[in-house]
């Protein structure tokens, strides 16, 4: 115990010593801790954050086509729906005693490149991401009136929308778009709140409006005369012929595949219905390539910084042979300078660990709040999951690993370190003695 | 403390050789040494020239060689009957080393070198009343360090005071062997004298056993005994 004690002081007197030469390859074993630990720990959050971008829903039914294809439109809001839903079908699996809720979705507008969802009431009670949280409202109110607007947080925060603000909503997809509803201009009446979700960067728009908007319309361009004005369009009542997407909530999620199956072979139409758990997990695996790769990278930079660690040590211990010497001489045996080796390499890399949990906790708790309104990336401070401290603990159990290989050949050594060695037939013990130097001179 | 290691009686034997031997490898001819006895408490001084095997015969009183043939006895027990762990705890235990030059462990105090062996040797420890930064201040004392220089680096020091921190380290829990291999040869004249009075003063008080290796025939008036090494013993 007083061996440990002894050694343990003096491996830390002895990094305290070096800590010039020491502080700089620290320095790398920090950083590119930091760079694996960091990337370990994004991955687990984007991946949280990327699979539960919907939560809450049981099925997601669209028109007949693929899962990735029919989650990508509904949920990310990239690419287009292969074909509508008719409102008839619509009502008709709202109307199924299975269906808890149903929430219509309907798109193919944009405002300025940010996808224009048509929806009711019922998106915002019953959308959810995360853990199941719901969908709140940073200023203002869904929208009531006809004409009314609902923004996304990063759509207000990127065109600097205020409520009240009169906007004017494009016919069809991209950011540029010559054929504009400008006769019917929205009024923002709410701005939701950040969810870092694609929910952010889209705005809605009941599905009356939608309908309104694309009365004369019917050829895909305004014919003139045809179109309404918005004090006319508010006197009439407006039922969708058709929507886009229909995302439902059932009484009893036993009975999803159920569902699932019967919709696929829907009477009136081709539908198909997808599990969106299941199409985002598939979706990742097929991103998540990427990030494996990165993880990779980072271990081999890691790798790198340890083998950087060993090489310093090396150089070091050619210095310290008259260290090694006294220290034999007074007695201690040659485990102990062997231990105090692997100490010394595995105090460093603990350091390292420490300085890199630090550094990390320190820039995402800087980073996050302007991450998530500049990106709309939320990214939190959490305690590290087993996996990351798996990862972390590996890095001093590796240092120690490769500190045997020298910590060995100073044990072998110093077994064998006698008093002032000057005997020239002994190459293997040149510069290892204390009066080498003097020896060589004098002869 | 184990059996091997006890205390012997005083008044016996601090050291005595018999016939040894040493052949390094791959060398044709072995190295004899005199046969060396010492009581304890008397100084012996071993002149040699270079390669005589003046540090061979060192290495082989610390036990950190083992010779060919003869065998070293210590405070009455024979080192080739200690395996090596052993042999470093006697040396621990038992022993006192100043080199040259370099004694000191560049990244501890000077109070922290001198109380090294007290923390490898619970013995020597004992000898100091359990207290060894009493004992090494002390000695520091009676050595004439500064005691501004005390918990400052030791590469601070001039090779003068770096010579008398080596001494207070191994006199400190006041072992019966002291092994010097020339510790005076980077001092000046001045110096060097002084650093031998007050060292073997020293070791009068703590009843040590020096041996002191140096090619420098003046300083042999200092002690009890005196042996050459190379040539006729």
């Amino acid at each position: 115990m007083s061996k440990l004690r002894l050694t343990l002081s003096l491996a830390t007197a002895s990094l305290w010593y070096r800590r010039r030469v020491l502080a700089m390859v620290c320095l790398t074993l920090t950083l590119s801790v930091t760079l694996l630990l960091g990337i370990q720990y994004l991955r687990t959050e984007v991946r949280q954050s990327f699979t539960s971008t919907i939560s809450g829903t049981d099925l997601i039914v669209g028109a007949r086509s693929g899962q990735l294809n029919l989650l990508l439109y509904t949920v990310f809001h990239i690419g287009d729906a292969t074909n509508n839903i008719r409102w008839s079908s619509f009502k008709h699996i709202e109307d199924d005693p299975r269906v808890n809720w149903a929430v219509p979705i309907s798109l193919g507008d944009s405002y300025q490149g940010y996808r224009v969802v048509g929806t009711n009431g019922r998106f915002l009670e019953r959308f959810q991401h995360g853990n199941d949280q719901p969908l709140k409202l940073a200023q203002g109110q869904w929208f009531s009136q006809l004409f009314d607007v609902t923004l996304g947080a990063e759509v207000a925060r990127q065109l600097q929308h205020q409520l009240g603000d009169q906007i004017v909503l494009s016919h069809g997809g991209g950011r540029t778009s010559f054929s504009n509803h400008a006769d019917l201009p929205f009024r923002v009446s709410g701005i939701l709140q950040a969810t870092g979700t694609p929910i952010d960067q889209a705005v809605y728009i009941s599905l009356e409006a939608m309908e309104a908007m694309h009365v004369g319309w019917e050829s895909g361009v305004a014919i003139p005369g045809r179109t309404l004005s918005a004090s006319s369009a508010e006197a009439r009542s407006f039922t969708p012929d058709a929507i886009t997407a229909i995302l439902l909530g059932l009484k009893n999620p036993i009975m999803t595949f159920q569902l699932q199956r019967e919709l696929s072979q829907f009477p009136g139409e081709p539908l198909s219905a997808i599990l969106p758990g299941v199409a985002l997990s598939e979706l990742w695996r097929m991103m998540g390539q990427f990030e494996q790769v990165l993880l990779g990278i980072s271990v081999f930079v890691v790798a790198t910084s340890l083998i950087g660690l060993i090489a310093v040590l090396l150089t070091i211990q050619s210095q310290r042979h008259r260290e090694v010497a006294i220290l034999r001489a007074v007695g201690t045996p040659p485990s102990l300078i062997a231990g105090l080796y692997s100490l010394e390499c595995v105090l460093l890399a603990l350091a390292s660990c420490g300085f890199s949990l630090f550094i990390g906790a320190a820039l995402i708790a800087s980073l996050s709040p302007w991450l998530l309104t500049h990106y709309g990336i939320h990214i939190g401070l959490r305690a590290l999951n087993p996996d990351e401290w798996l990862l972390l603990s590996m890095v001093p159990v590796v240092a120690f690993a490769v500190s045997l290989a020298p910590a060995w050949h100073h044990w072998r050594k110093s077994r064998t370190l006698s008093f002032g060695n000057n005997n020239p037939n002994q190459p293997d013990f040149k510069g290892d003695t204390l009066h080498g130097a003097r020896a060589m001179t004098m002869r | 403390m184990n059996k091997e290691t006890a205390q012997p009686p005083s008044g016996s034997l601090a050291i005595e050789t018999r016939q040894l031997r040493f052949r390094w490898p791959k060398q044709q001819a072995p190295l004899m040494f005199p046969d060396i006895q010492l009581h304890r408490g008397e100084h012996l001084f071993l002149r040699g020239a270079s390669g005589t095997g003046k540090s061979t015969l060192l290495s082989l009183l610390a036990g950190m060689m083992l010779p060919e043939t003869g065998a070293v006895n210590l405070l009455e027990t024979n080192l080739s009957t200690l395996k090596g762990g052993a042999r470093d705890r006697f040396r621990a235990d038992h022993m006192g080393v100043i080199f040259q030059q370099f004694n000191l462990v560049p990244y501890l105090s000077a109070l922290a070198n001198v109380t090294l062996p007290c923390r490898l040797s619970t013995r020597r420890r004992n000898q100091t009343q359990g207290n060894p930064e009493t004992a090494a201040k002390a000695l520091l004392q009676q050595l004439s360090i500064p005691e501004t220089l005390w918990h400052r680096p030791v590469t601070q020091m001039s090779i003068g005071q770096q010579q008398r921190v080596a001494a207070a380290r191994a006199l400190i829990g006041s072992p019966e062997i002291i092994l010097a291999d020339e510790p005076t040869s980077a001092l000046d004249t001045d110096n060097r004298d002084r650093f031998i009075e007050l060292l073997l003063t020293l070791a009068h008080e703590h009843r040590c056993s020096i041996v002191f290796v140096s090619h420098d025939q003046s300083l042999a008036n200092h002690f009890h005994h005196q042996r050459s090494l190379g040539g006729e013993s």
